[in-house]
């Protein structure tokens, strides 16, 4: 779409800027990344009262143009980047009116940089209930720029605002707010001159940041780095300057045009809630309920959807096999692609429903309490208080859980939260589980109400958060670092989550997973196809020949048959030559070539194995028909007559799925989020290594 | 006297920072020299604390608080 006026948004975290972009944009926007960097880029349209098409870019969150993460570090960038297809003609910050003092610091600094701003004053209804009284009027006044009036919320003041944004000007018409040139004198007039350009805070933020924008070349990059060596320019202190310098501004603006009480408010009701959620005992306990409900909720409400869709695939496959013709292009498309499909689309349930609690969990700010909860012990086993955020997240899936660490500003915190994330058990391993379980544990009951399947089942999730910690713990000595961690963080004040946000984010979650574990899942599934469907050389051809025997014919029943048949093609195709190359290798682990084969193909994605089993023991009819696997499996016997799936081998590979990294979105996402393939390197090999340390363990414990 | 010392509800005006690297980061969140800021809460295990500065509330380790000499 070609868009008329080009708006970005800026603000704070947590002061409603996506509600707002979401107001402004309604569903006409898209996600995709910023370039070269992987931080989400939201980007809608609106059309403007005077006819005019406007892009509405929301930028990430922060608190000042000097980043503390990645995602923070895009907001200068996009900024200051003269003529790019990113650059703004006008910028909409959006300020919290109960907090107005600290919003405003990133607005001079914005406003600073001369593009053409606007003011949009949200939450003016809560900063009136407690008391604040703003005089708009003057403050735009002495701002030198149009003051708006919303409540994203409610929808208020949007029609205000797009008037607003229409009838803006060309030309930055603020207040200067600081004498920049003072916080450096002589450097700044030498960087204006190196970079022409007017702009004397421009120059400064170049100083402070050039080593990290992307736009500068490194020739100009060490040149600046020349000049600051000139003019003996130190970082930090002129950091503290400027933000000292400003927050004196801030003061004489806000002095009087805003009134605070002045008796003390009573006890807030975010204050009363703190009291019971942060409890010294209440607050754990209640976290601990949260998340025992969460994942009684994640299966208990994901169980009906997910059966609706594997119906509505065994109906879709059945219904292709009756109208195309027989024959390796219609398997390739029910067997492969379908099949994989279908393995895919099964999780879109418990992935939406977990979304749906961490967006209302984040979304009321409880999230951060929890951090600020668990900051301590997280600290102790080399953690951080936000890493709990994406080891949550980790049972859902790894992948976004990954890039949720960008909060985490410091360096080492957050390499080992990104190490030990997928140790979390994630819903793809619950298929393998519920199916390896179903098999050896018996379904009774112990002490009335615990179920010895859900125990076991519980056990292995716990199993997950115990390793993610010891592992955390080790790399805690292993990695070095000078940076040093700090939790500065805002509190913000309890709200009550907003659906529609909810919505979207279960929405948006979904279609990523689909698309991005789609992808693997189904290539995995066809590539499987091809390798179970076709053997080196002549072999399959010299089977047909074995078999088109007449003494085969008269001593066996047709279906026997066959199955024979598929059989003996399977143990010589490609796949079977493959799964009897590793064999040796799992051997002492309890697992023979057909389990080698699941085992090999689970290297892309957990989830294959459900289907593979399903393949390797020709199931009739649907590969994800979980029944008939079970019975498959459970019928399966050695050459020696003694059944496949013992105690032993099941837990031994339920241990080897707990431990291993067998998802290749995971592997890509590690290697996006650190951008140096040995992360994800070292992370395949420990994981390994400790997957078939543990199932070894554990098949000679049980054998 | 530094925040770190004081109880849940005493407040205190920050005065200076013991550390560079730190008050630019706690300067920017709006704890400024002058500014009053009171403890607000304390997590569980005693680390780290939550405090109101600048009319909302800000939380941070034990640690960080120590490098924040009050009036």
């Amino acid at each position: 779409m070609k868009a008329d006026i080009r708006v970005a948004l800026v603000g704070n975290p947590n002061t409603g800027k996506s509600t707002l972009f979401n107001a402004l944009t309604g569903l006409n926007q898209k996600i995709g990344n910023f370039p070269g960097v992987t931080v989400d880029k939201k980007v809608g349209y609106c059309q403007l009262p005077d006819g005019r098409n406007a892009e509405i870019i929301d930028l990430p969150g922060t608190y000042s143009l000097y980043p503390k993460s990645r995602d923070e570090s895009i907001v200068f960038s996009v900024l200051a980047e003269k003529e790019t297809e990113l650059t703004p003609d006008l910028v909409v910050v959006i300020l919290d009116a109960t907090n107005l003092k600290r919003n405003l610091l990133l607005y001079t600094q914005v406003a600073d940089l001369k593009i053409p701003v606007i003011v949009a004053l949200n939450m003016i209804d809560l900063a009136n209930k407690a008391g604040v009284i703003i005089d708009t009027d003057l403050l735009a006044q002495k701002l030198g720029v149009p003051v708006v009036q919303v409540s994203a919320r409610k929808l208020q003041g949007i029609k205000e605002l797009k008037d607003t944004i229409s009838f803006a000007n060309k030309f930055a018409l603020q207040q200067d707010s600081i004498d920049i040139n003072a916080l450096a004198p002589g450097l700044i007039s030498a960087i204006s001159k190196e970079v022409k350009t007017d702009n004397p805070y421009f120059a400064l933020q170049l100083a402070h940041q050039h080593e990290t924008l992307k736009f500068l070349s490194p020739a100009e990059s060490e040149r600046i780095e020349e000049l600051e060596k000139q003019h003996s320019f130190h970082s930090q202190k002129a950091q503290a300057a400027e933000t000292i310098a400003r927050y004196n501004y801030i003061n004489d603006v806000l002095y009087d045009t805003v009134k605070t009480p002045v008796t003390a408010q009573d006890e807030s009701h975010s204050n009363k809630i703190d009291k019971i959620l942060t409890h010294k005992i209440f607050g754990f306990v209640i976290f601990m309920g949260i998340l025992l409900f969460m994942f009684q909720s994640i299966f208990a409400w994901s169980q009906y959807p997910q059966g609706l869709i594997e119906d509505a695939f065994v109906w879709v496959q059945g219904a292709l096999r009756g109208v195309l013709p027989a024959g390796p292009l219609t398997s390739l498309l029910i067997d492969g692609v379908v099949a994989g499909l279908s393995g895919v689309l099964v999780f879109i349930p418990q992935i939406a429903i977990l979304f749906a609690f961490i967006s209302i969990l984040e979304d009321t700010g409880y999230m951060s309490r929890v951090t600020f909860m668990m900051d301590k012990i997280m600290r102790k086993v080399g953690l951080n208080g936000k890493s709990v955020v994406p080891l949550i997240g980790g049972f859902a899936c790894a992948v976004p859980s990954i890039m949720s660490t960008r909060t985490i500003e410091n360096w080492k915190d957050r390499m080992i939260t990104i190490m030990v994330t997928p140790l979390v058990a994630c819903s793809a391993r619950l298929p393998v589980y519920t199916l390896l379980i179903s098999l050896v544990v018996p379904s009774r009951n112990v002490w009335w109400i615990f179920n010895l399947q859900g125990l076991a089942l519980t056990g292995m999730y716990v199993l997950s958060l115990v390793s993610a910690v010891i592992v955390a713990w080790v790399m805690k000595f292993i990695l070095k670092s000078r940076e040093r961690g700090y939790f500065i963080m805002e509190l913000p004040v309890y709200r009550m989550p907003r659906w529609n946000n909810v919505a979207f984010s279960m929405y948006e979650r979904a279609k990523t997973f689909v698309l991005e574990a789609g992808k693997v899942i189904i290539a995995v599934s066809v590539i499987l196809w091809v390798l179970s469907s076709y053997g080196p050389g002549d072999r399959f051809k010299n089977i047909d020949a074995k078999y088109s025997q007449p003494q085969y014919a008269k001593s066996m029943n047709p279906d026997s048959l066959t199955r024979v048949i598929s059989t003996e093609k399977l143990e010589n195709s490609y796949a079977g030559v493959l799964g009897h190359t590793i064999e040796p290798v799992i051997r002492p682990l309890g697992f023979d070539w057909k389990i080698g084969i699941a085992l090999i193909t689970s290297f892309a994605a957990r989830e294959v194995f459900v289907g593979t089993m399903a393949t390797i023991y020709s199931v009739d009819g649907d590969a994800d028909r979980i029944d008939s696997v079970q019975q498959k499996m459970r019928n399966a016997k050695r050459p020696d007559g003694s059944p496949v799936f013992t105690l032993g081998v099941a837990f031994s590979l339920m241990m080897f799925y707990a431990f291993a990294m067998q998802c290749a979105s995971t592997i890509a996402v590690v290697y996006r989020e650190t951008k140096d393939w040995r992360w994800p390197a070292v992370q395949f090999a420990y994981m390994t290594l400790l997957a078939y340390g543990a199932a070894f363990l554990v098949y000679h414990l049980l054998k | 006297m530094t925040l770190s010392q004081l109880e849940i509800g005493e407040t205190g005006i920050v005065k200076e920072f013991t550390d560079l690297e730190m008050s630019v980061k706690l300067m920017e969140m709006g704890c400024l020299p002058g500014e009053e800021v009171r403890i607000s809460r304390i997590a569980p295990l005693g680390d780290p604390i939550a405090i109101h500065v600048s009319g909302y509330q800000l939380s941070l380790r034990r640690f960080e608080a120590s490098t924040i000499i009050l009036q």
